[in-house]
């Protein structure tokens, strides 16, 4: 059984408020790999392309046939318990403030024993479902729960530090306005969100989606206009306080590419929205956000940034369009950075095109709002940094681990 | 066909010495190794320089290693060793000396090891303790060697059935033989009731299963029987010593160390066997080990740890006496000074120099060590059977 977590309590000013501290972040190069697949969600570990033995830990050259052949490869993800441990004692802060702890010694079935991060109804010497997922520090570990968790598995304490639910949490949506609002707003709050602002600017302009949004459980409609300096401000400081996730789904999308533009009035609007305006926002609610990483069992604990997958790779269709969530992505980069020491996760979740009035004249298969809203969640559950959103998004994302230049040429999606 | 190992006739240990231990200190690992050595040759009475080989062991040198050490002590051997080995780097420096005195490539070898402990000398030996640590073991919970221990221990009592009061029983036994030591940090006589009521470290272990991290050193001299004689030193000899490395890396979860391995060929080549030592210095960080090495080290079968030690007495009036020093349970673990601790009592126990308790008319003894959780399981195993010289 998983103990249940006690309900989001008002902060009672008296009281100590707990410091983010992060768990142990040092590690080799090699084991940076595991870093790597826990950001994306996936149970890989380094193989031998030799012999075929399974490394665990990470290291440069098989320990088995002593080849120079390892590969990261998708391995089987269960295993059976050895042994475990309560820790009642630490030498880590981190840990300290998390006492007590669960540890399990697993034995892979795909080979090596790993030390793993234990749930709480895992059964002696049970089977379990293995995962990396990243912890506060950012950095990957091994997570393990029963093949057949609990339906209140979410709660775990203890795993619950390697992802962002957002049960329990207070979220700030950006933009009311967008096709995707509707979706991710009803979808947060279904999923336990305490309380759920949604941003809207020009209030006099009629909007479906704000419409639809207005109407949801826990939903509070807020000012918040990204292209204006004041505007951010003047929000973070009524709710700066309060947020514990902050959903980025600034949008703002024209067709065109760099040679045949009249002017750059459509690319200064872009620059606006997506990339300065994620400035604006990490200025304004990335101080407190740190801050409160560890602030009680529901601390801040995510920063979304809904992007186009052509931040990745220019869509020359979408050109300037392309080049602003570029740049937005190379911001989001340094937002992780700046928000790691609280044990924020920062979710790029990179969308493929969607079912929306912009991109009418783009072909099938493009993203029903829904399905973005179930990816997100899944994302922050599992705590992921890099979350590729439909097939269109998968297909480039692969396509470019294998061959950017490929891709660069051959876009055609 | 194997070929026989050669014995270790004409092999002389002695001037069994220890830097008192402190709990935290503000010397350096090169003072204590320092003064580990001067020990050495104030007890010899002989001259610095005549130490013409060294055999060093510490965590917390760095950034220095056994080579800077030289020029620090003012030392210029013509023999050096460094034995990273944690809790076997007595017997293992212990091996490499007698080779080298028997080869004639050293005269006299000093084998030491000695660590400082400041308040955070012991946190931050653990982080960076190996890089398999430091990727897979210490992000998870920062316990240290108190979780890798937890696994085994929790392992072992489910497989064998052991339970907490068989694990009390050793370490209580270990007490008594501490309170007679001076030295010893543990002052107080250990109840079953103490044991079992003890603060929870890492279930199932309590606070009386886990060492204390110190400051110390210890050292012995190797050199041949003639000149130990000469010099008017008592010493004993070496009938026989064992190291492996890395046993059985295919088994899921340690259970038995490098000594099954190697188990026959060391009473072999002593001549006796386990029932003919008169007492057993065993590594003893936490007591899962001791039971392992009780097992592998063929005192008893494999699994019939707890049943062992239920019928015997370990004290050092015992039938068994084990640890007869208090070992690292009652006196700290001075780093990697505790893989000498059951060195020099041996020694201390065969020359009739003992600080605590004597066993009495002790021949025959068994040093066993045990280091270096590099991962999941203890790496290095290593045993010597010491004998009383001939009169």
């Amino acid at each position: 059984m998983t103990t249940q977590m006690p309900p989001p309590r008002k902060k009672d000013p008296t009281q100590r408020t707990r410091l983010p501290t992060q768990p142990p972040g040092g590690r080799s190069r090699e084991a940076l790999g595991l870093t790597a697949m826990a950001a994306q969600g996936r149970f890989a570990l380094q193989v031998c392309g030799e012999c075929g033995t399974v490394q665990y830990p990470p290291r440069q050259l098989c320990g088995s046939c002593l080849a120079d052949a390892l590969g990261w490869r998708d391995v089987a993800d269960t295993g059976r318990v050895l042994a475990e441990t309560v820790l009642r004692h630490s030498n880590d802060l981190f840990f300290r403030e998390r006492l007590p702890w669960r540890l399990g010694m697993v034995q892979l079935d795909c080979g090596p024993p790993a030390v793993a991060h234990l749930a709480e109804d895992c059964a002696q010497g049970g089977q379990v479902r293995l995962a990396l997922q990243l912890d506060r520090a950012g950095q990957a570990v091994l997570t393990a729960r029963p093949l057949r968790a609990d339906a209140d598995a979410g709660e775990d304490r203890q795993l619950r530090e390697a992802g962002c639910d957002p049960k329990g949490r207070r979220v700030l949506l950006v933009d009311g306005r967008t096709v995707l609002a509707p979706a991710l707003a009803e979808a947060l709050g279904k999923a336990g969100a305490r309380q759920i602002f949604v941003g809207h600017a020009e209030p006099w302009k009629r909007s479906a989606a704000l419409e639809a949004v207005r109407g949801l459980p826990n939903v509070e409609l807020v000012p918040l206009d990204v292209t204006d300096s004041d505007s951010v401000r003047e929000l973070a400081a009524l709710i700066g306080g309060k947020v514990e996730i902050l959903v980025n789904n600034s949008y703002h999308l024209r067709d065109g590419g760099a040679v045949d533009r009249a002017d750059v009035n459509t690319p200064r609007d872009e620059i606006e929205v997506h990339y300065l305006g994620l400035l604006r926002l990490a200025r304004e609610f990335g101080p407190a956000l740190r801050a409160r990483g560890a602030d009680g069992d529901y601390g801040a604990s995510a920063w979304v940034n809904l992007l186009s997958v052509y931040a990745l790779v220019n869509n020359p269709a979408l050109g300037t369009y392309s080049a602003s969530q570029a740049a937005a992505l190379s911001l989001s980069h340094c937002l992780r950075a700046e928000l790691r020491p609280g044990g924020v996760r920062v979710l790029n979740a990179f969308l493929g095109p969607l079912e929306d009035e912009w991109h009418q004249l783009v072909p099938p298969p493009k993203l029903e709002p829904p399905t973005v809203a179930r990816a997100v969640l899944r994302g922050l559950r599992d705590g992921l940094e890099d979350l590729h959103v439909g097939p269109v998004a998968e297909e480039i994302a692969r396509r470019l681990a294998e061959n950017p230049k490929e891709i660069e040429r051959e876009i055609r999606l | 066909m194997v070929r026989p190992r050669q014995g270790y006739d004409g092999i002389a240990v002695c001037v069994p010495v220890t830097v008192p231990y402190a709990r935290y200190s503000e010397r350096s690992a090169h003072w204590f190794c320092g003064r580990a050595l001067a020990a050495l040759i104030a007890g010899a009475g002989i001259d610095k320089l005549e130490v013409d080989g060294l055999c060093v062991s510490s965590f917390t040198l760095a950034p220095d290693t056994a080579v800077g050490l030289m020029q620090y002590l003012g030392m210029s051997p013509r023999w050096l060793d460094h034995v990273p080995m944690g809790g076997a780097s007595g017997v293992v420096a212990l091996r490499r000396a007698a080779r080298a005195v028997q080869a004639g490539d050293a005269e006299i070898v000093a084998c030491l090891a000695g660590d400082t402990n400041h308040v955070d000398t012991f946190r931050n030996t653990i982080a960076s303790f190996s890089q398999f640590a430091r990727d897979a073991v210490y992000p998870y919970g920062s316990g240290g060697p108190n979780s890798s221990f937890a696994f085994l221990t929790d392992h072992y009592m489910r497989s064998y059935g052991a339970r907490a009061e068989d694990f009390g029983r050793l370490c209580i036994a270990q007490r008594d033989n501490g309170l007679r030591h001076p030295a010893t940090m543990m002052k107080r006589r250990l109840t079953m009731e103490d044991y079992l009521n003890a603060r929870p470290i890492a279930d199932p272990l309590r606070l009386f299963d886990c060492v204390m991290p110190c400051a110390g050193a210890d050292g012995v001299l190797v050199m041949t029987a003639d000149r130990a004689r000469a010099l008017g030193l008592p010493y004993v000899r070496i009938l026989s010593t064992i190291e492996r490395h890395n046993a059985f890396p295919d088994d899921p979860i340690q259970y038995r160390g490098g000594w099954a391995m190697d188990v026959d060929e060391f009473y072999d080549m002593a001549g006796i066997g386990p029932a003919e030592v008169d007492f057993l210095q065993a590594y003893d960080d936490y007591p899962v080990i001791n039971f392992m090495q009780l097992e592998d080290l063929g005192f008893c079968a494999k699994g019939e740890a707890p049943a062992f030690v239920r019928a015997h007495d370990f004290t050092i009036d015992g039938d068994l006496p084990f640890n007869t020093s208090g070992g690292q349970l009652s006196l700290g673990q001075a780093g990697a000074a505790g893989g000498y601790l059951g060195l020099v009592e041996a020694v201390r126990q065969l020359t009739g120099q003992c600080l605590g308790g004597a066993v009495p008319d002790a021949r025959a003894g068994l040093v066993s060590g045990f280091g270096m959780i590099n991962y999941d399981r203890g790496l290095c195993s290593g045993a010597a059977i010491l004998a009383a010289a001939d009169e």
